[in-house]
């Protein structure tokens, strides 16, 4: 799955999450929490859409190094890369 | 039979917008069923039946706007007469929705009105009977139905937008916090390794969707001290607190766009931590998409909230009227603690406790705090 690909599946994502923000403009490489009104509830369901949507399960020793953008894409690749597979009939 | 009134669903609301009616007359209700949504200042409401039974008539369309104690539907109660053998009323009810008073008046009433009022009330919809007269001898005039179209059907238009009644909403309900309730805040420190622990353990173990969140290691702790100090479970009603059998644990979620609500998670005490994650994960979505039912609304017992995530060191919050305490959580840091002779760091949060002092003193309230502390430390027992 090519990058841009997966950045848009977790703007998607994200949009769900924070309706009222346009995350299209969000930074790549700024904090997440900076731009965007979230809590843990929000992460939570975060980490279920991207379990649901790329079959990557980011255990919660892993949060941390989910900042921004950027880090969520090169960790989601980086899984997929592991063997972890988008589930069959999710968003394309 | 049983009149269903239009609820006060929140110790501010004055007046509700039906929706939508869930049943339809005829149709058989179970109690605890939805039976209609309102909507408030704050939320679109599914509000619940508390008697079973069959829907007899529906007195206020969807779209009207009444004030809470409205009579809304009538619902006849097996073993008893239905309705329409009854003797009927000397006129037909109002087919508007009216102040409580003016409804009451006119059962009974003779209408005496001018053509041109029958002509317009017949155009708007306007039950004549329920309309007060100005003109001689009570007889009403075609000014006072238009009169009676603008107290009754105020236009939607001219309402003020959902954020603007959110923000009335609760500047209504802490200002009367702050005029009426004597608080005194306490806090606490409390170390937080043994719960984060055991919950990374327990998280590890489940799939993604069944993880906790600490928040409701916190939520339970708190439903579970309320046994040890059951006056801070409690209302101040008439000049005196009524305690509450049932621990309901009112939870502040922020909204989208400002404002807050904090619904009931129901029976908290009793509930299993997995049970009460669906419960908070299903109430927060709703409460966001502005969805949330009648008891949640009605029951809370106790707020708890969390602005620990939003970044505050500790609360020092408003009661809920008329509940008498909230107990706030700040954010969870990583602190110099001695530990076994040595200091060393480790997590941990403040909780806090506002109450009110009619209800309860300091000495109680610190050892609810603590009663809070202890349950914490044994999370496996929560």
């Amino acid at each position: 799955m090519r990058d841009e690909e997966i950045i848009e599946r977790l703007l998607g994502i994200l949009e769900e999450l924070a309706p009222e923000a346009d995350v299209r403009q969000l930074k790549r490489d700024v904090r997440l929490r900076d731009q965007l009104d979230i809590d843990s509830m929000d992460l939570l369901n975060f980490v279920i859409a991207v379990d649901e949507q790329f079959g990557v399960d980011i255990p919660e020793r892993d949060y941390p190094k989910l900042r921004t953008l950027n880090d969520l894409v090169r960790y989601v690749e980086a899984r997929l890369g592991d063997g972890a597979s988008p589930e069959p009939g999710s968003a394309d | 039979m049983a009149d269903f009134l239009m609820p006060i669903l929140g110790a501010h609301m004055t007046e509700g917008t039906v929706v939508t009616w869930r049943k339809q007359p005829g149709e058989r209700v179970e109690r605890g069923e939805i039976i209609v949504e309102v909507e408030t200042d704050k939320a679109t409401v599914e509000v619940e039946s508390f008697v079973a039974g069959t829907v007899e008539m529906i007195l206020v369309d969807e779209g009207r706007k009444v004030p809470v104690g409205t009579l809304l539907a009538v619902i006849g109660v097996e073993g008893e007469q239905p309705v329409a053998a009854r003797p009927a009323p000397a006129v037909p009810l109002p087919s508007v929705a009216l102040p409580a008073p003016a409804a009451a008046k006119a059962l009974g009433a003779r209408v005496r009105a001018s053509p041109a009022a029958k002509q317009l009330a017949q155009e708007l919809g306007v039950e004549l009977s329920t309309v007060t007269g100005t003109g001689p001898e009570g007889r009403i005039t075609r000014e006072d139905v238009e009169q009676a179209v603008r107290v009754t059907a105020r236009p939607l238009e001219e309402a003020p937008d959902r954020q603007t009644r959110m923000r009335q909403a609760i500047a209504a309900a802490m200002s009367r916090s702050a005029r009426e309730i004597p608080h005194f805040h306490l806090a606490r420190d409390i170390d937080m390794s043994s719960p984060t622990a055991w919950l990374a353990e327990e998280n590890e173990r489940k799939p993604v969707a069944e993880r906790l969140l600490y928040v409701v290691l916190l939520i339970k702790a708190t439903a579970l001290a309320l046994r040890e100090v059951p006056e801070l479970n409690g209302r101040w009603i008439e000049g005196r607190v009524v305690e509450n059998r049932a621990v309901n644990v009112g939870v502040a979620i922020s909204l989208r766009g400002g404002g807050l609500v904090a619904p009931a998670l129901l029976g908290t005490d009793r509930r299993t931590l997995d049970d009460l994650m669906r419960g908070f994960r299903d109430l927060v979505q709703r409460a966001r998409a502005g969805s949330l039912r009648g008891l949640e609304i009605t029951e809370p017992t106790i707020t708890v909230t969390n602005l620990g995530e939003a970044g505050a060191d500790s609360v020092f919050g408003l009661i809920y009227p008329p509940q008498v305490a909230l107990v706030g959580f700040g954010r969870m840091t990583e602190r110099a603690q001695i530990y076994n002779g040595e200091i060393t760091p480790r997590p941990a949060i403040t909780a806090s406790l506002s109450a009110d002092h009619r209800v309860v003193d300091g000495h109680r309230g610190s050892l609810f705090l603590g009663a809070i502390d202890r349950m914490l430390q044994e999370p496996n027992r929560l």
